[in-house]
């Protein structure tokens, strides 16, 4: 038997969840319904009105929620309670480059806490711990997720942010981090670098929660292995709260969804049929204690597969798997979002024919970003040098625009896979989603 | 005047080369040297023919990207000795070489070609010349 951060909820029987879930449903959908136009449109077309909503039961007779539908009433369209009373943004990049900007209560913020809480709980986090939080800091939900859930625990937080290794490596050995908080693939460098500096017998942690992309077991097992910790994962997203919708316990057999706040639903993502337990599909949240920007069956995207099973650690709350595969092109690399438009634009505007293709791998547990580009005559010089310089110049252009490196080749013209006369833009070699 | 060097971006991989060799024959063109300058991934190939027209247009309708500059072709029994020579004279005279390969192999002599990329192809032929240096003509090779 494991920890609790909130024993009752955490471990209620599954009946007291459902009474919680039906009691908050009816009221979120009456807030969104009566603060929210989009929903209260929708609804009115779809005939539904907030009475019909009277318990988890009625949950498929209300509208989906898509990432457009946050483009589209970006920035305020979705807010639900007046700005006033709201104290936090979070952001995330959307697809064409317009943003999500989700906002906070301070109830919503204390929410959110409290689900990092209940994560850093479960691995074992107590007061006497220090939880080295090493998630970007700023708009990125990451680090001030994590951050918050370690001070509901009483852990001393260490508000480390991403980057500068050798300072994060002297934190960890001079204060004694005993659990890390970032991307698994910073993970997986930072225990590189631990072991390159013969530093692992002077590092004190026992585990690590490590979210926000995509990991495989076998990546597990490294980090594991190379830190010698635990390595949990977490799961979550801007648009419900951040870090903490759902996270990992001693099982490491899923993620345990915060169901008190977010009702999760699994449905065929082409025809938004509600599927069983056990079954793959798109993954669906509805946030029913949020106060400001409370979605309704808002689709992640995310193939995931639910289980009800009961967990040995006690946990009554359902448990999804990591995502298996996403619904649209997306590419998370190195944590980062990266649209295969984005770098379209950069070789346009540099001259090159958007004749591209986009490669990634995973080389010792690092995301490796490359971009095939055919040549083109105007590119082409008699003198190595000149095309090298060329190339330098677009590598530090889509640097400028996707925020991370890529390695540039360059390939002969008509030499791009193409499928049934279409250009393959994106060949994922990490084989990141196991089924 | 100089000699036509066709340069050709070629991928690092295996068969490339012998892919362009097999177009440039097949074209009726004869190959008087070949010289590559490679990164990790790709090269540039460099081709003295005796027919650089043929050669491009081959090269066109085989997707080829390509180019044709004019270069030096220097013939030389001494190559270190001819070569010491001719970088000393560039220095002298403040000529900007770009790069410079040895083809190590002349179709009507068994002496040595030194082929040379520089700005001024003109200027330069006459001051090697003058000093006494043995150009090359696209034919001599
Ligand atoms: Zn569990």
């Amino acid at each position: 038997m494991g920890n609790y951060f909130q024993p009752e909820i955490e471990c209620a029987s599954r009946e007291e969840i459902r009474a919680i879930q039906n009691e908050r449903l009816v009221k979120q959908v009456k807030h969104v319904y009566d603060n929210v136009p989009m929903y209260r449109e929708r609804m009115d077309e779809m005939g539904i009105k907030p009475e019909d909503i009277k318990s988890v039961d009625d949950l498929h007779k209300l509208p989906f929620t898509t990432k457009d539908d946050l483009r589209d009433q970006y920035p305020y369209g979705l807010l639900a309670k007046p700005l006033e009373e709201c104290v936090r943004i979070q952001s995330t990049s959307g697809t064409t480059g317009r943003r999500v900007v989700a906002f906070y209560t301070q109830h919503d913020i204390d929410l959110w806490d409290e689900c990092c809480a209940r994560a850093i709980v479960a691995v074992g986090g107590t007061k006497e711990d220090v939880v080295h939080v090493s998630y970007g800091y700023g708009l990125f939900t990451g680090g001030s997720g994590l951050n918050g859930g370690s001070h509901k625990v009483g852990s001393l937080t260490l508000p480390m942010s991403s980057g500068n290794t050798d300072r994060q490596i002297q934190f960890m050995t001079d204060l004694g981090s005993t659990i890390l908080c970032c991307t698994p693939s910073y993970a997986a460098y930072l225990a590189e670098s631990i072991n390159e500096r013969g530093l692992r017998d002077q590092i004190h942690l026992k585990a690590g929660i490590f979210g926000a992309e995509a990991w495989t077991e076998e990546m597990r097992h490294d980090i594991e292995d190379k830190l010698g910790i635990k390595a949990y994962d977490i799961y979550g997203l801007t648009e419900i709260s951040g870090p903490g919708v759902s996270f990992e316990c001693e099982a490491q057999t899923g993620m345990h969804v915060n169901e008190d706040h977010f009702i999760p639903e699994v449905i065929n993502p082409v025809t938004g049929e509600v599927l069983p337990d056990g079954e793959k599909g798109e993954l669906v949240f509805t946030s029913i204690s949020k106060e400001a920007f409370p979605l309704l069956r808002y689709r992640t995207r995310d193939i995931c597969i639910l289980s009800h099973e009961k967990c040995p650690c006690g946990r009554t709350h359902v448990k999804m798997t990591k995502p298996l595969g996403r619904s649209d092109d997306m590419l998370i690399v190195k944590g980062v979002n990266v649209f295969p438009s984005q770098i379209e634009t950069v070789l346009l505007n540099k001259g090159y024919a958007a004749n591209y293709q986009i490669i990634v791998t995973r080389v010792n547990n690092s995301d490796n970003l490359e971009v095939q580009v055919e040549m083109t005559p105007e590119m082409f010089s008699d003198n190595v040098s000149d095309i090298t310089a060329k190339e330098k110049e677009l590598v530090a252009a889509l640097k400028a625009m996707l925020g991370i490196y890529a390695d540039v080749k360059l390939v002969a013209p008509k030499t791009i896979t193409r499928s049934e006369g279409k250009a393959v833009r994106v060949i994922d070699k990490r084989n990141l989603y196991q089924n | 005047m100089g000699v036509k060097q066709i340069s050709i971006f070629v991928e690092n991989k295996v068969g490339n080369l012998a892919a362009v060799a097999k177009i440039i024959s097949e074209a009726g063109v004869s190959l008087a040297s070949i010289s590559l300058a490679d990164t990790k991934d790709f090269g540039v190939l460099r081709l003295i023919v005796d027919d650089a027209y043929n050669a491009a247009n081959a090269l066109r309708d085989n997707d080829y990207i390509f180019a044709i500059t004019p270069v030096i072709a220097v013939e030389t029994d001494d190559a270190p000795g001819s070569l010491y020579k001719i970088l000393t004279l560039f220095e002298e005279n403040n000529i900007n070489l770009e790069y410079l390969y040895d083809v190590s192999s002349g179709k009507k002599s068994n002496n040595a070609v030194l082929v040379f990329k520089v700005d001024n192809i003109d200027k330069v032929e006459e001051l090697l010349k003058s000093n006494g240096v043995k150009l090359l003509n696209q034919e001599d090779i």
